[in-house]
């Protein structure tokens, strides 16, 4: 590599001065730098017209703003652009392929951000009277009803904001539950080890202890390790099914009998409906609470991390303990269950989790995306996210370690370890030089219970073509990563960014913009 | 069935990935379900699929169900409020590169989201007055519970006392979870009259008050100088915790950060995202900067790349539920990224001098209904002081009022009999806001119809 006089690495193996210039902007024609809009803004620069009129009048007491707040603005060309440019440095579904495992990266359909749009429900106040807010009952109602029917339990609670947060609505409906049956001592929750990091934190938030329950080499859980941990003190279990090995969990029903006779709950983290939905329902497999991430399986968009939804649908044993507020047909119409009318049939909820009625804006979304899929569409769309999965698992096999291809099919994400990888190589090279070749990496050292884990998830809404493209190149990353080639190290070459020194950010924190002049 | 319009694979691709598998249909991949609790067909009694202009008609159709809130003089608030969002804003954030991108775990290929949350947080932890702010909350009452949370964790107490003036479904919120935690709270209803209740907070805080919850404005639009609880509550090693459910004020008043709270939580649904019948909204979370280990959430941090140049990613993910698992601050893993960019992007275009604009259109047309309403006969003023939404009393039952106004095509307001059933004290108070989308035929509109309801 020759001398770069520019102070600064060149930003691919072959480049080199002569090759590749630097530019005076620092942009690399479509590549657009950005500064902050602390550093292009100023105080009074405005992007909002407001009409002429007088803001006489103080009834602010003494409490009037004195000192300023710091705040640039742009004008509007300079706000699109700003906002614009950001953008084009991200990786999106709506780029290309993103194999994140677990989370369910599908195309998100335009229709439902028409529908979201419709003045009906995006301009609606929450605290509306009943009367003039039927329309948005309903939709809660309905997408309420498709969700229970799918899921084949009794009730759905519909208010969780996230993932996480339903995951909380279940373990606080089991532990009202237990209260109720004068069994708080029941202090236990049981988490494979190959869970989410949520599971264990939303048990231990809810005062929980948790204990982990291992997995067998064909990546399931160890039914016979769960069955002899069930005591008077174990108040539930809490299984991920499909597992995040992206295995279906065969013994489940085996598991939920043995747990409700030893006066258990059985919580299952839904995240990867996606793989079952319309085909196998939860219900039938004993499950009492499941939290369903309507930004995965039901195509809200991730927005760059949340707003998420996360509804929890109930067995008939917890549906009593269900939280406030919640939507209920009457003869007329639909009226809100709320405090002040939870007594007469609903008294052993467990509470509000939220100031208003959940993700409305994500209800109408999914309830979109279900009514256009329909009953067979969405069976459709568990085959084909199988089959997507399956083909990548069969495509790399010989090519990537894939742990538990032998024991039979994954589910809708395959599983890879960094076995094999010359020394010195581990994941993350791989996941860095998948940038280079234009794809989101796969999930990265996820679960725990595979070494390196690469967890692949290609989601139905991938065609063979992009699928092949995909495994071409990451065969060909793992090729390079097997032989040890050094440029992997260094990958990405072709991002807007070169690898981030996250020790440096956490060792000294800079979470605000300061003005350096100050 | 035949095509669907999200699903790409064709039946022949299906058959040569098959091959590729080994497998002979599709059923051989779902082996592993226990065959009774395998569905032969799509689940009976639900409709099969439909085209997008299908689809539109029926939620179309649910759409015109709802009075909207555009369409009528609208004086709703109490914790949504109805602001005019530029149309930049949502065109923006449905760039593709934002709207379908997921949290920035990858981040040389999301500096865009992260720049854009290194912004927002910064411009957060500026109007609250902290020294830092996170990247965003599910919404206001799930932050102020996250709050109180992490005063048990720093003061290492457990009795919060929560302001009678806090919003009743933020009480409530924390109520449930108190419930599971061991937290004491203290709480009580407000009471109708223009004195906030600061002075029996401070009266009431002791060795054991872990912090002490206090909205600005409060729920009936009141606000107050928290100067003095600050110093209470730092007197007694507790810690202040502000919440702003409204955070165009802050372009009016000074922020709870200036008068040394320690927390400071809020509600960004103000700014960039509107009604949305309750959500998703966006919570803001800022805190002093010695408080951060503590703070739930994600946070964005600055550094640099291999190269030297400038970047963002996530950090401090030691506190979270991915690294520590049972042993985090919060289970929290997502936040509400594209509603953070709204905010931010309306933010950017209000600027400095934008937001205080704003702020001072809103309080003049709240000083203008205010006048123009206790000149209602049987209406009394209930606030003296107020940003944009303030307090009436009706001299009657006010739900029933709303309700007949609302069928005459006006949304006055938000009864106190809604947000505190049972309060026989509270039952003829009517909280209106009034924002810079109200104009003056509107409270024309609104005055005149209470003359002829409350005659």
């Amino acid at each position: 590599m020759t001398i770069n006089q520019s102070g600064w690495k060149p930003t691919s193996p072959e480049a080199n001065e002569a090759s590749v210039p630097v530019t005076f902007t620092g942009n690399r024609a479509l590549m657009l730098e950005e500064k902050l809009i602390f550093e292009i803004g100023d105080s009074e620069t405005t992007g909002v017209d407001f009409a002429e009129g007088d803001v006489a009048g103080s009834r602010l007491g003494d409490l009037s703003r004195k000192d300023p707040i710091g705040l640039p603005g742009l004008s509007e060309p300079e706000t699109v652009r700003h906002y614009t440019r950001l953008s084009r440095q991200n990786y999106a579904i709506d780029l290309g392929l993103f194999p994140l495992g677990s989370c369910t990266m599908k195309h998100n359909p335009r229709l439902n951000e028409k529908m979201a749009r419709l003045p009906g429900f995006s301009d609606v106040h929450p605290l509306a009277p009943v009367d003039t807010v039927q329309g948005a009952l309903e939709v809660i109602h309905q997408l309420a009803h498709w969700l229970v029917t799918l899921t084949g339990m009794t009730s759905v609670a519909m208010s969780p904001k996230a993932g996480a947060h339903g995951e909380l609505c279940g373990i606080l409906a089991i532990k009202a539950a237990l209260e109720k049956r004068g069994e708080g001592h029941r202090k236990v929750i049981l988490v494979p080890e190959s869970a989410h990091g949520t599971n264990p934190a939303t048990a231990a938030f809810a005062g929980f202890s948790v204990e982990d329950i291992p997995a067998t080499a064909d990546g399931r859980v160890d039914t016979d390790a769960l069955k002899a941990r069930l005591g008077p003190d174990v108040a539930g279990v809490m299984i991920t099914n499909p597992n995040t090995c992206g295995l279906f969990e065969r013994d489940l029903k085996d598991i939920s009998d043995a747990v409700h006779a030893a006066g258990g709950y059985v919580y299952c983290d839904g995240a990867n409906f996606n793989a079952i939905v319309g085909r196998v329902r939860p219900g039938d497999l004993g499950v009492d609470a499941m939290h369903i991430n309507l930004h995965k399986t039901f195509s809200t968009p991730h927005g760059g991390g949340g707003p998420g939804s996360g509804p929890v649908v109930f067995s008939e044993a917890l549906t009593p303990f269900a939280p406030l507020p919640f939507v209920e047909k009457t003869g007329e119409g639909f009226r809100l269950v709320e405090e002040e009318n939870a007594d007469d049939h609903h008294a052993d909820s467990f509470g509000r989790m939220v100031a208003f009625h959940g993700q409305m804006g994500m209800f109408t979304r999914a309830l979109t995306y279900i009514l256009s899929h329909g009953a067979d569409g969405l069976r459709q769309v568990a085959e084909d996210a199988v089959l997507n999965a399956n083909y990548v698992l069969r495509s790399l096999e010989n090519t990537l370690d894939a742990p538990f291809a032998k024991s039979g099919p994954c589910m809708h994400e395959a599983i890879f370890s960094d076995e094999g990888l010359a020394e010195g190589f581990s994941t993350i090279d791989v996941a860095k030089a998948l940038i280079d070749e234009g794809f989101h990496p796969m999930t990265m050292y996820f679960p725990l219970v595979v070494h390196g884990a690469m967890l692949v998830e290609p989601t139905e809404t991938e065609s063979k073509a992009a699928l092949d493209q995909f495994i071409g190149a990451l065969a060909s990353v793992a090729e390079r990563a097997k032989a040890g080639d050094p440029s992997l190290k260094t990958a990405p070459h072709f991002a807007p960014r070169a690898r981030l020194d996250e020790t440096l950010a956490a060792r000294k924190p800079v979470l605000v913009w300061k003005d350096k002049a100050a | 069935m035949e095509r669907m319009r999200y699903l790409p694979l064709t039946s022949s691709d299906r058959a040569e990935m098959l091959s590729v598998i080994g497998a002979g249909s599709v059923d051989d991949l779902f082996v592993d379900v226990p065959e009774s609790a395998r569905l032969s067909g799509p689940i009976e009694g639900l409709p099969n699929h439909a085209s997008e202009l299908a689809v539109e008609r029926h939620m179309t159709a649910l759409a015109r169900k709802n009075m909207v809130a555009g369409d009528v003089p609208f004086f709703l608030g109490c914790g949504a409020y109805r602001h005019h969002v530029p149309a930049s804003v949502d065109h923006l954030i449905q760039r593709g590169e934002f709207l379908t991108a997921y949290t920035p775990y990858q981040p040389e290929i999301a500096q865009g989201t992260l720049q854009m949350l290194f912004e927002f947080q910064t411009q957060v932890a500026r109007l609250l007055g902290t020294d830092v702010a996170n990247a965003s909350m599910y919404d206001g009452s799930t932050a102020c519970w996250e709050a109180i949370g992490m005063a048990r964790r720093i003061t290492k107490k457990s009795k919060a006392i929560l302001s009678s003036g806090l919003h009743p479904h933020y009480v409530s919120v924390a109520k449930t979870m108190a419930k599971y935690t061991g937290d004491t709270l203290e709480t009580g209803t407000p009471v109708l009259t223009a004195e906030t209740d600061i002075d029996q907070m401070i009266a009431a805080i002791d060795g054991d008050t872990s912090c002490v919850v206090v909205q600005y404005p409060d729920i009936l639009g009141r606000i107050a100088d928290l100067t003095p609880l600050a110093e209470a509550c730092h007197a007694k090693k507790a810690l202040l915790i502000a919440v702003v459910t409204e955070p165009v004020a802050l372009g009016a008043v000074r922020s709870p950060g200036e008068m040394d709270a320690d927390i400071v939580v809020g509600e960004g649904q103000s700014l960039g995202v509107g009604l949305q019948f309750g959500g998703p909204y966006v919570g803001l979370m800022g805190c002093k900067d010695k408080y951060i280990r503590q703070m739930p959430g994600r946070f964005c941090g600055e550094t640099v790349d291999a190269d030297g140049k400038r970047g963002f990613v996530l950090t401090l993910s030691t506190r979270e539920q991915h690294i520590r698992r049972e042993k985090a601050t919060s289970n929290i893993c997502t936040n509400s990224g594209l509603c953070a960019l709204a905010f931010s992007i309306h933010m950017t275009l209000l600027g400095e001098a934008g937001l205080r604009r704003m702020a001072g259109i809103n309080h003049a047309n709240a000083c203008r209904a205010a006048d123009r309403l206790a000149k209602v006969p049987g209406v009394k003023l209930v606030n003296d002081v107020f940003f944009n939404e303030f307090t009436i009393d009706l001299g009657r039952e006010a739900r029933p009022v709303v309700r007949t106004l609302a069928e005459r095509g006006v949304l006055a307001g938000v009864s106190l009999g809604r947000l505190y059933p049972g309060e026989d004290a509270l039952a003829n108070g009517l909280v209106v806001a009034v924002t810079e989308t109200v104009t003056a035929e509107d409270i024309e509109t609104l005055a005149k119809a209470l003359e002829e309801v409350l005659a």
